[in-house]
């Protein structure tokens, strides 16, 4: 049996150091020495005594030994953990990767002694205290640590505890700090659990960093123990009010990332219902997941038109998420039983704010509204109204009315329609033109149209083919020279 | 009856006597019992009919004589064996014709008879040679002429001239020839002898005189040709006719009269005139032209015949008036513009501004005489560092500016003069001298190496020069050549307009050859200017997606806008160039954050921009009204949007979100309207508060300008109401108007007014009527007809097969037809054959029977005889 090296405890004392590439050396050499000495089990394993006490005491020099390696080793985690927040990101990544290396070793051979036969043994403490507690801390962004850590996520069994360790984490700092909002906190436990991906079936879980004997009966191998972790870990996570930015995201990723993964996706009704009401681009992301549980969950929304139509406002159209807004409008309005006032509300609605937008929305909303005619005929009579009144002084459509019924859009006409057949991009024109003749049976594809970005739109028209450019025949003077030219009435060469 | 019987007779029996000729031919056309008229049943245009009209009984007899001199050739030699060869020479030779044969076989005969007897041939005349001439040739002493020998030109020369000297004129040959006859009968009584010595005595003095004349006009050619070479080496060096006419009479002539005659005649004669020249011929001329004058640089630039130069007489223009007056100094002035209108020149020379203007339009035409005057003025100087070395090359400086000006002449009536200090300037500027000929730079870097730092004037006058140098139709490469030069035109004018501070004064001028390039290379020009447009609107999306948000792009960028707009025509349904700018445009006010107040000055250049772009064609543009209620709102105090919605990039409140607003009241009484240089784009200068207070609320006026000429521009739209209602709100109810100054509350009044004027009228909208679906009929099959006459339809190979079937079908039947006329042709040479041998034998038989009779009368007489007896 080898002796104890000699300097082991200034080693151990060693990553305080300040230069980078010695701490990093010694981390590694740690990671190695400990390693080995886990793999070796020369560790002590048990309750462990206090350092001068077990000198003392009437152990085995080889017990006398191993308890004060494991001193050794504790105080190294201790200062792992405290390399965790070191400024360089390099020794931040190589303190996770050799903790992790610990926790892996620490679970094939555990420091406890198994309480019974067949008892399943994880370093919980060591994954919660010294690496989630330090991946989300609540100064400074760790995403790229988190990033990093991704990787470990993929074990099912880490993942699960990581999951118990968040959510209590939650609740710990939460309580601490008293509903002070903590943004880079809440960014960090966001980067973290959104970066979770749960497996959809009992089947797949089957990886797992610290194999057991009996591995079917550990709770960690059943699905509904993940769910539940997962699911408290959310909620925990949406109980406390969120910065506007985080709250979009929280969003974006609800309805495909988080709701199939719940016990209990109605739990989320009060979230989604709240954030619907605040209004805006949130409100509109909202309905993805409202939409979800109004499919699947038999989620009774009242007023759920009305609050669609109230969405409608101007920035619809610019909003990033315009896409997703109008696939799930389209999905709304495509019922037939809804009633002509509705449906002609929407259109009215949709088209007056066209008004205001740009041309790859414009591209869209027009087969959208033609859509909506194919599907409510009686709307047609905004397009089409024979024998109508002639000279109106006023459109009968009250824009601010917020009640669909209210707002006597079957009494008006689409002249908005009529207005962008006069839009200066050609295409857009012609959209726009259709509702002059009477329309075609089959309805308009707009999948495709949803995602136009404006930089494609360029493209396509860059793209096209010309058989000649024409050109301008009158005769220049000069950058400002034109016949009364409007540049030179308000800028000067100079 | 009687007469045309007669008349058809006679022509029978002239067809008879003349055969086939073309006479008897037309005859027997004209001839209606001859002709056999070919019905058709329809007329079909297009179609060429060529056996409408047949002559049955012509080409009947044409048959029968073709038979009779083949078949039945054949048909009578059919059991001989024996065959007759003609070997005459060349007798089935078809390609020696019937005169050369019987020369040829006259030459065989002679030649045969000449071996034969030329043993007994003492008189053979052999051919004897003197100097390889044969000497019978000399023995008839005829003068030789050694050079171009049109003695018969030159006797017909003298002729006429001796006949002009008796006031001849049309017919003079004839005439000469007729005295001469006259001569001989007048000498007939001389004897004959006599009369032969006197033509020899005649002729040769004729010849002498003949010689001598001759003689004399080479020497003049002669003199002339040195006197052209001399010229020519003067270049444009040409001698005053007044002079040349001088020079000319002092000649000593041999026959003054003579050549005074002759002169007239030259002028009598219409000289044609100079076809129009084409454009490539121009443009030659003009790089002849301008080539000569880099090698006259290069020349005096090595000082070489300044010696030379200074002996020379003085140049004189053609049209030179040799009054003496020479216009040394060139007070033309150039034309410019300043800010939209002609810039006036302030200066004392009044008069002869108002003689200018008056003389506008002729000066166009006067424009040539003008160059060469200048041109004599670079001929005169010598010593480059004088004072007229100067002015010579601003003279061919004015020249080109001069060629462009022409090219406005439309715009002439609006010419002035240009302004003292330019002037200066342009003197500046000329002092160092150009070269005249140019070639395309290969590369943006050498285009601007060539430009770059040189005057505005400079820079036109070098892309000019190259233009002109290497214009399309001079080489094969150019085209491609000057398609590359409006790329690195356009991106030299970006980078004039990123330097620090920009040249805006000389992209101005730029735009012209800009222009220029764009009308002759369409294609190319739409290309590079595409490719501008998809850099920028990349770089912009590559910003978004990095960053998240967009800025603003630089100066060079609204600058190519601009020149879009200036090149092509904006008011296209769809253009290949102007929608892309558009959309990217759209995407310039709707995604780039307006951080600044230069950034406020860009989004109100793009608006002008749309404005322009919609000018003609008034199109709706959504981008432009939400910009203009956002600049509006960023100019208000109290920030909460009431009754009004921004959108992207504007935000309610927050950074940026009070930049146009003013508070100082100072300011705002001390604020007067001025135009917004296009610099601050680049760089907003460091300046007081104040300043940018006014500069704050120039913007604003801007702004409440655009929203008038909007309102315009969209008062017919349906929903023009809908559309200006965020705009009338913040009008009304946000702007605090009150506190601006007044030229401030005009404009907005003016805004309000504009937009509150337009009455409200809405009409329901009815579908345009539904046409009826017309019934399915059946149609006739319509295929194409590309040539008459052809059987259309198949394919190549299918047509070519149809094609073969046919004639095959059309050969056949013809051969076939041909066989039955044979057969019936020998048919009928049989059966007279048979019936002249029957009648043969039965005349035979006849006469036997004859003989016999007589015979047997003879006989029975005798008997009787002898019986009576």
């Amino acid at each position: 049996m080898a002796g104890p090296p000699i300097g082991l405890p200034d080693l151990a004392a060693l990553p305080q150091a300040d230069e980078e590439d010695v701490v990093l050396c010694a981390i590694r050499t740690c990671s190695r020495l400990f390693g080995a000495l886990l793999e070796r089990r020369e560790l002590f394993v048990g309750q462990l005594p206090e350092e001068e006490t077990s000198l003392a005491d009437n152990y085995s020099a080889e017990d006398k030994y191993k308890i004060w390696m494991r001193h050794r080793y504790n105080s190294c985690v201790n200062c792992l953990v405290e390399l965790m927040g070191h400024e360089s990101f390099q020794v931040k990544e190589l303190s996770l990767t050799t903790l992790m290396k610990f926790v892996e070793l620490e679970g094939k051979y555990p420091l406890v002694k198994a309480e019974w036969k067949g008892s399943f043994s994880f370093p919980r403490e060591l994954l919660k205290v010294s690496v989630v507690e330090n991946l989300i801390p609540c100064e400074e962004d760790a995403s790229l640590l988190i990033s990093r850590f991704q990787e470990y996520l993929e074990y099912d069994d880490i993942r699960y505890f990581v999951m118990k360790a968040v959510a209590e984490n939650i609740g710990q700092v939460m309580q601490k700090t008293k509903e002070v909002p903590l943004p880079i906190y809440q960014q960090n436990v966001f980067s973290l659990i959104s970066s979770i991906s749960m497996p959809s079936k009992e089947n797949e879980v089957v990886s797992f960093m610290v194999k057991q004997a009996n591995q079917e009966e550990w709770k960690v191998s059943k699905l509904k123990e993940h769910k539940r972790a997962f699911e408290r870990m959310w909620l925990g996570f949406l109980k406390h009010k969120l910065p506007t930015g985080l709250y979009k995201k929280v969003l974006v990723i609800l309805h495909d990332s988080i709701l199939p993964y719940l016990n209990e996706p109605t739990l989320m009704i009060d979230f989604l219902t709240v954030a619907y009401d605040i209004g805006g681009a949130i409100s509109l992301l909202a309905l993805n997941g409202l939409f979800v549980l109004i499919q699947q969950h038999n989620l009774e929304y009242p007023d759920f038109y009305k609050k669609l139509y109230s969405l409608l406002d101007p920035s619809i159209y610019h909003v990033k998420y315009r896409a997703r807004f109008f696939h799930l409008a389209d999905l709304f309005l495509s019922s037939s039983h809804l009633p002509a006032y509705l449906v002609a509300a929407f259109i009215k609605r949709l088209s007056r704010l066209a008004l205001t937008a740009p041309p790859q929305a414009l591209l869209m909303v027009i087969p959208f509204i033609c859509n909506l005619f194919r599907r409510h005929p009686a709307c047609k009579v905004l397009v089409h109204r024979p024998g109508g009144p002639e000279d109106l002084s006023e459109d009968p459509y009250i824009m601010d009315e917020e009640e669909p019924s209210e707002s006597r859009a079957l009494e008006s006409s689409l002249w908005e329609l009529q207005t962008l057949q006069r839009h200066y991009h050609p295409d857009v024109a012609q959209a726009a033109a259709v509702v002059n003749q009477s329309l075609s049976e089959l309805e308009d594809d707009i999948s495709g149209l949803l995602e136009l970005s404006a930089y494609e739109l360029f493209d396509r028209e860059l793209k096209k083919k010309a058989t000649g450019v024409p050109l301008e025949f009158e005769q220049v003077r000069g950058l400002f020279g034109k016949k009364d030219d409007l540049f030179a009435e308000h800028f000067a060469l100079e | 009856m009687g007469k045309p019987t007669k008349q058809r007779r006679k022509g029978q029996v002239a067809a008879r006597a003349k055969g086939p000729s073309g006479a008897g031919m037309a005859m027997v056309k004209n001839n209606p019992f001859e002709v056999k008229v070919n019905k058709q049943k329809f007329n079909i245009l297009g179609r060429r009919t060529k056996h409408d009209v047949g002559l049955p009984g012509v080409s009947r007899s044409k048959a029968v004589k073709k038979r009779t001199q083949t078949l039945l050739k054949e048909y009578k030699e059919r059991e001989k064996s024996s065959v007759f060869k003609d070997k005459r020479f060349g007798e089935y030779n078809t390609k020696i014709s019937p005169e050369e044969k019987m020369m040829k076989r006259f030459a065989l005969e002679r030649q045969q008879n000449h071996e034969k007897k030329s043993i007994y041939n003492l008189n053979e005349d052999e051919e004897l040679t003197h100097y390889g001439q044969s000497l019978a040739d000399i023995e008839k002493l005829n003068d030789v002429i050694d050079s171009d020998s049109d003695t018969e030109e030159r006797g017909i020369l003298s002729a006429e001239l001796t006949a002009a000297h008796f006031g001849g004129g049309g017919g003079l040959l004839r005439r000469k020839a007729l005295t001469g006859e006259q001569d001989e009968e007048e000498e007939k009584p001389k004897s004959r002898k006599e009369l032969i010595e006197e033509l020899i005595a005649k002729s040769k003095q004729e010849k002498r005189e003949r010689q001598t004349q001759r003689e004399n006009a080479l020497e003049l050619t002669e003199k002339l040709d040195t006197d052209w070479k001399e010229i020519q080496t003067l270049l444009s060096h040409k001698t005053p006719k007044s002079e040349r006419k001088d020079k000319e009479e002092e000649k000593p002539k041999p026959d003054e009269y003579d050549m005074i005659v002759r002169e007239l005649g030259f002028e009598m004669k219409a000289q044609p005139s100079d076809r129009m020249k084409t454009e490539e011929e121009l443009a030659k001329e003009e790089q002849e032209r301008l080539q000569k004058l880099e090698a006259d640089r290069l020349r005096r630039m090595h000082g070489k015949d300044e010696q030379e130069n200074k002996k020379k007489p003085k140049h004189m223009s053609a049209d030179d008036l040799a009054d003496g007056f020479i216009l040394d100094k060139d007070d033309r002035r150039l034309l410019s513009y300043k800010g939209g209108k002609l810039n006036v020149g302030n200066e004392e020379e009044e008069g002869g501004n108002e003689e200018e203007e008056g003389e506008s339009e002729e000066e166009s035409e006067g424009e040539p005489g003008r160059e060469d005057e200048e041109e004599a003025i670079v001929e005169e100087d010598d010593a480059t560092d004088s004072p007229s070395d100067l002015e010579s090359d601003m003279g061919s400086e004015e020249e080109v500016t001069a060629n462009e000006e022409q090219k406005k002449k439309h715009k002439e009536n609006e010419q002035k003069l240009q302004s003292e200090e330019e002037q200066n300037a342009k003197i500046e500027a000329a002092r160092s001298e150009l070269p005249y000929t140019f070639t395309v730079p290969e590369s943006y870097e050498k285009l601007k190496s060539l430009l770059f730092g040189r005057k505005i004037e400079e820079q036109l006058v070098i892309l000019e020069r190259i233009q002109k140098c290497n214009h399309p139709s001079l080489a094969v490469g150019n085209k491609a050549k000057l398609e590359k030069l409006f790329g690195f035109l356009l991106e030299y004018i970006g980078e004039l307009a990123t330097v620090e501070p920009p040249e805006l004064g000389t992209i101005d001028k730029l735009v012209l050859p800009l222009y220029g390039l764009c009308q002759m290379f369409p294609e190319a020009a739409s290309s590079s200017v595409k490719f501008v447009l998809q850099d920028a609107a990349h770089d912009m999306e590559e910003m978004i997606e990095v960053k998240g948000r967009a800025t603003f792009p630089g100066l060079d960028m609204f600058i190519y806008l601009k020149i879009t707009a200036i090149v092509f025509p904006t008011s296209d349904f769809w253009h290949p160039v102007v929608t892309p700018a558009l959309v990217y445009m759209s995407q310039l006010l709707t995604k780039c954050q307006v951080m600044t107040l230069q950034d406020v000055v860009k989004g109100l250049f793009v608006c002008c921009l749309f404005l322009e772009y919609v000018s003609l064609s008034q199109r709706f543009i959504p981008e432009l009204i939400n910009f203009l209620v956002g600049i509006l709102h960023i100019a208000i105090p109290q920030k909460q949007p009431q009754g009004y919605t921004l959108v992207h990039p504007f935000r309610p409140a927050g950074k940026n979100s009070e930049l146009l607003l003013v508070c100082d009241k100072k300011d705002m009484e001390t604020w007067q309207k001025q135009n917004l240089p296009l610099s601050i784009m680049t760089r907003l200068k460091e300046s007081s508060k104040t300043e940018i207070n006014h500069f704050r609320l120039s913007c604003l006026a801007v702004c409440l300008d655009l929203i008038k000429k909007c309102a315009a521009l969209y008062e017919s739209l349906s929903s023009f109401h809908e559309i200006m209602q965020p705009i009338r709100v913040l009008l009304t109810e946000h702007i605090p108007v009150s506190e601006y100054p007044k030229q401030l509350q005009e404009l907005h009044k003016n805004a309000l007014k504009e937009i509150e004027d337009k009455g409200k009228h809405y009409t329901s909208m009815v579908c345009e009527k539904k046409k009826p679906v017309p019934l399915k009929l059946y149609m006739p099959k319509i295929v194409k007809v590309l040539e008459f006459g052809r059987k259309q339809g198949g394919s190549k190979e299918e047509q070519e097969r149809k094609r073969l079937i046919h004639k095959h079908k059309r050969e056949f039947k013809g051969a076939v037809r041909e066989i039955r006329k044979d057969n019936q042709f020998l048919a009928r040479m049989q059966l007279s054959e048979i019936m002249e041998r029957d009648s043969d034998r039965k005349r035979k038989v006849k006469n036997l029977f004859n003989s016999l009779a007589t015979q047997e009368g003879e006989w029975k007489a005798m008997k009787r005889k002898k019986f009576k007896n």
